[in-house]
């Protein structure tokens, strides 16, 4: 019996959603629609069957997700039938934190960053599970599985618990937190073939078809509602997109492609020649950006 | 040769491909100057695994921070954090991914200063394949031997050695061979089963992907050659089944899963298990999987995550360790154990000091009874000490509260594994390779024969004028040796010999081996301590082997307390042509069942 490398993986990934349940008081997995939110959710489905999943499902809401997104999400939570809370900055809202008048730093600071603090704290949650990968960003590259953040929410990446064998050291005193990356060691190769193998559904940004961009710092921008303003000079046009990764919707770029079904998603994706975060502005605001984001308790 | 998609091809075809690839994880290690990262950064960009705009961001820093005087540095690939990338170091496991069209490959770039070898340690834990980088100007140095060292303890079979910078040695072949043979002669030292060295330049590639033009000398593979083709056994057919529970899903009265990842060896629906470490035993009822999801399992191997459910309301929860039933393959149990460690922490480790012990999904307290010695990794030397240090590796005896379920490491992994977490602080502090249970003086000294190296030549039957096909012939039979145990009283000898009488009837050649018998000669020198008795089982061991390899069938009877050390002569006889019997055990087989057992076996 010889099993192949994703099956590996998803052992691997279901081992640790498990480990997770049962080592941590209020446990809760981060859901942010994405292709990689699908199929860590699919997981957590997969380990506890025929129960639900333990934990609940947070998703930190910026009020800037694409329509289609949360039309997505709404729907997959009544499908599956699983307890999803939704988490928004009020306060940030009340100041009218936004990406086009404070930048995408400070917008993904205090309706990201700082919201996602305020949900864990107020849930109490000891542990909150992430899709992130380890081959997205360098700084990545070094995280642990269970990673480890103090009372402040920061990681030190010079002192990170070592990690050895599927032995998880998930010892926490009051106030501390760990996030969880059950598909760490997954590309984003394998999570394509993953949704392709289970047939998993998918927002359909993912899917060219025509719709209204602005170029915008060499990036191609969506207008997904009225609050997205035009600068002098620039105009909305149509053209055939779709989006390689999912976020703020002023904040991600889109691609130019005929890519309408999943084989020719992947396709495009197999002969792409660019990563997919180059799609994503908040990571080239500086060297190194994504690092000091996660130092300061960003996902 | 890379994971070649090309325009135009079809995509379920290729995913079909690429889904059915094989997993390595192999770690690559060397001291700072070796060029390490620039061979990683040669395998990524060799094999396309590297984007357009990661290679911009590459040509911009190489003018910054690189070292090849402003031309593409392919070692900023991986150096990843900030604070590395002003330093020029790197100071924590980075995990990088690619494919060709055989294999995916998960790499753990560990950093090589001397003070990181709990970095190693990580990776190799992970890993089964290590890449060591010499630099061809220096040599094989303290950092090869102890990264070689580390490899062998946590259990990697295939080292590979890449003689980096070659093209600064004019690649001369004699150069390479002395490094070739200092570096096997170690590996042979410390129990490297595939010790491999490859000249390379990393900086030019010579030996990477390809094969190069300047070492026509060179007839080995080049690295990714080895990588793609060295073998992955993730789960042998013939290891015995282990399953720590991890987790208990009870959704209503009428289920109750246990879920976990098999560590070890396979298990189907109808297999007879015992819980350990309380003994208890059932039957599988089912491996139990969604019907969307293909519906139950009727088989699953090692590493894969199951639920399984029993036929009975057995007690179990997490921690314990769901084990396959029968005598040669019982998980040992223990409270005290002896253990090799690689000491992770700033605060030394003593003497007395209690920490968590996490083995599987047990997390128990467990206190350091002895420290018996630090091994100097240049020498090999064990050196007497009462405390470990950060980056030390020594030997242990521990104490833990509640008894563990396990098996020596270098048989399973999964359940032979341990780390020691720091109560205080919450840090993992070690990393431990269980080697025996119940660790004391007299039975270490006993467990000499059940911890060295296996003797990897059998008798030398090769020079009898007797084939071994002639002998097959002859006796009609496959050789068999058969071990019969449990205190006297047990009935062990009693049976030993209807076996035998039931053999002959048959026509078998059969040779009894009884205890007793041994004792009145072979043993006499032997008392009943359980080193002796352990000894004794040696004894029995060695002339079954050499019986068996001239085509007999033995019968050996012994009472054999030690689970330990009946492993053992399953190891050293070979565990495909030796079974053995609890006749202590009210449900092993009666006299025609097991005549009948034993004469399917032998054909």
């Amino acid at each position: 019996m010889q099993l192949t490398h994703l099956d590996i993986l998803e052992a691997e990934a279901i081992h640790i959603l498990r480990e997770t349940a049962a080592s941590f008081e209020r446990p809760v997995l981060m859901y942010s629609i994405g292709k990689d939110s699908t199929v860590l959710l699919h997981l957590a489905m997969k380990a506890f069957w025929p129960a639900k999943p333990p934990f609940p499902l947070l998703h930190v809401d910026t009020t800037w997700k694409f329509r289609e997104m949360i039309a997505f999400r709404d729907a997959t939570i009544a499908r599956l039938g699983v307890d999803l809370r939704v988490h928004i900055n009020e306060e940030g809202v009340r100041q009218g934190i936004s990406p086009a008048t404070h930048g995408s730093k400070v917008h993904t600071d205090i309706m990201k960053t700082q919201a996602l603090r305020q949900a864990l704290e107020a849930g109490k949650h000891d542990a909150a599970i992430g899709g992130a990968r380890r081959d997205e960003e360098k700084s990545r590259a070094k995280e642990r599985i269970f990673s480890f953040r103090d009372r402040n929410h920061r990681w030190d990446p010079k002192n990170q618990r070592p990690e050895l064998w599927n032995l998880y050291n998930t010892r926490l005193n009051e106030g501390e937190n760990i996030r969880v990356f059950p598909l760490s060691n997954w590309t984003e190769l394998d999570v394509w073939l993953y949704i392709h193998r289970h047939n998993l559904p998918v927002v359909p940004l993912y899917f060219a078809k025509p719709r209204p961009v602005v170029e915008r710092d060499g990036m191609l921008i969506m207008r997904d509602d009225d609050r997205f303003v035009l600068k002098p000079g620039e105009k909305v046009v149509e053209r055939n997109v779709r989006f390689r990764t999912l976020g703020c919707y002023p904040l991600s770029g889109a691609v130019e492609s005929d890519a309408d079904t999943l084989e020719k998603v992947i396709e495009e994706m197999l002969l792409a020649r660019t990563s997919e975060r180059q799609g994503r502005l908040i990571d080239h605001d500086q060297s190194g950006s994504m690092e000091e984001k996660k130092r300061e308790g960003y996902f | 040769m890379s994971l070649t998609f090309t325009a135009g091809e079809s995509v379920p075809d290729y995913l079909n491909r690429y889904e059915r690839n094989e997993l390595l994880r192999f770690l690559t290690c060397g001291s700072v100057d070796d060029g390490k990262s620039t061979l990683i950064g040669r395998l990524l960009h060799d094999t396309g695994r590297l984007y357009d705009d990661h290679l911009k961001a590459i040509e911009a820093e190489s003018k910054v921070h690189g070292t090849q005087g402003g031309a593409l540095d392919l070692a900023l690939v991986v150096d990843g954090l900030k604070a590395e990338r002003e330093q020029g170091i790197t100071i924590d496991v980075a995990w990088r991914y690619f494919s060709t069209a055989r294999r995916s490959f998960i790499i753990a770039d560990c950093p090589g200063h001397e003070q990181y070898t709990r970095n190693m340690a990580t990776g190799a834990s992970h890993c089964q394949l290590a890449i060591t980088l010499i630099d061809a100007r220096s040599g094989v140095t303290t950092q090869t031997r102890r990264h070689a060292f580390i490899a062998s303890l946590l259990g990697i079979r295939h080292v590979v050695a890449a003689v980096n910078k070659m093209d600064l040695v004019a690649w001369g072949e004699g150069h390479f061979r002395e490094i070739e043979r200092e570096f096997l002669d170690y590996c042979a030292k410390v129990g490297i089963a595939d010790p491999i060295a490859v000249p390379v330049s990393a900086l030019t590639g010579e030996n990477v992907v390809t094969r190069g033009t300047n070492t026509a000398w060179y007839s080995g593979a080049p690295i990714l050659e080895l990588l793609e083709t060295v073998g992955v056994d993730h789960a042998s057919p013939v290891a015995p089944f282990r399953m720590p529970v991890q987790y208990v899903i009870r959704p209503s009265l009428d289920f109750r899963g246990f879920a976990g990842t098999i560590a070890s060896g396979t298990v189907k629906a109808g297999d007879r298990v015992r819980i350990m470490p309380s003994g208890r035993e059932t039957r599988v009822r089912r491996i139990a999987r969604s019907t969307e999801d293909g519906g139950d399992l009727s088989l699953a191997c090692a590493p894969q995550s199951v639920v399984i459910t029993f036929e009975d309301e057995v007690d179990c929860s997490r921690g314990d360790v769901v084990s396959c039933f029968g005598g040669s393959t019982d998980t040992l149990v223990a409270q005290k154990f002896e253990c090799d460690l690689v000491w992770m922490d700033a605060t030394p480790l003593t003497a007395g000091k209690t920490y968590l012990l996490k083995c599987g999904t047990r997390t128990t307290p467990a206190r350091i009874t002895r420290v018996r010695h630090c091994v100097n990794v240049d020498t090999l030397e064990a050196q007497q000490t009462d405390a470990l240090a950060l980056n030390d590796i020594g030997r242990i005896e521990i104490e833990t509260e509640q008894p563990i379920a396990f098996d020596p490491y270098r048989r399973i992994h999964g359940t032979g594994s341990v780390i020691l977490i720091d109560r205080m602080t919450n840090a993992t502090s070690a990393a431990g390779m269980i080697r025996t249970g119940d660790a004391s003086d007299a039975h270490a000294r006993r467990a000499h024969w059940e911890t060295e190296a296996l003797p990897t030549i059998h008798a030398p039957v090769g020079q009898s004028l007797v084939s071994t096909a002639a002998r097959e012939a002859r006796w009609k039979q496959n050789p068999l040796a058969i071990l019969l145990y449990g205190s006297s009283g047990s009935g062990k000898t009693t049976r030993a010999f209807e076996l035998e009488r039931g053999l002959w009837e048959k026509g078998h050649a059969v040779v009894v081996l009884d205890g007793q018998m041994l004792r009145a000669g072979l043993s006499r020198d032997l008392a009943f301590t359980e080193e002796e008795r352990s000894e004794n089982l040696r004894r029995a061991s060695e002339t079954a082997r050499i019986l068996l390899d001239q085509g007999f069938v033995v019968i050996l009877s012994m009472v054999a307390p030690q689970a330990q050390a009946r492993w053992r002569a399953s190891d050293l006889i070979g565990s495909e042509r030796f079974m053995m019997i609890d006749c202590s055990d009210g449900n092993s087989p009666d006299a025609s069942a097991l005549l009948r057992m034993v004469t399917a076996k032998i054909g």
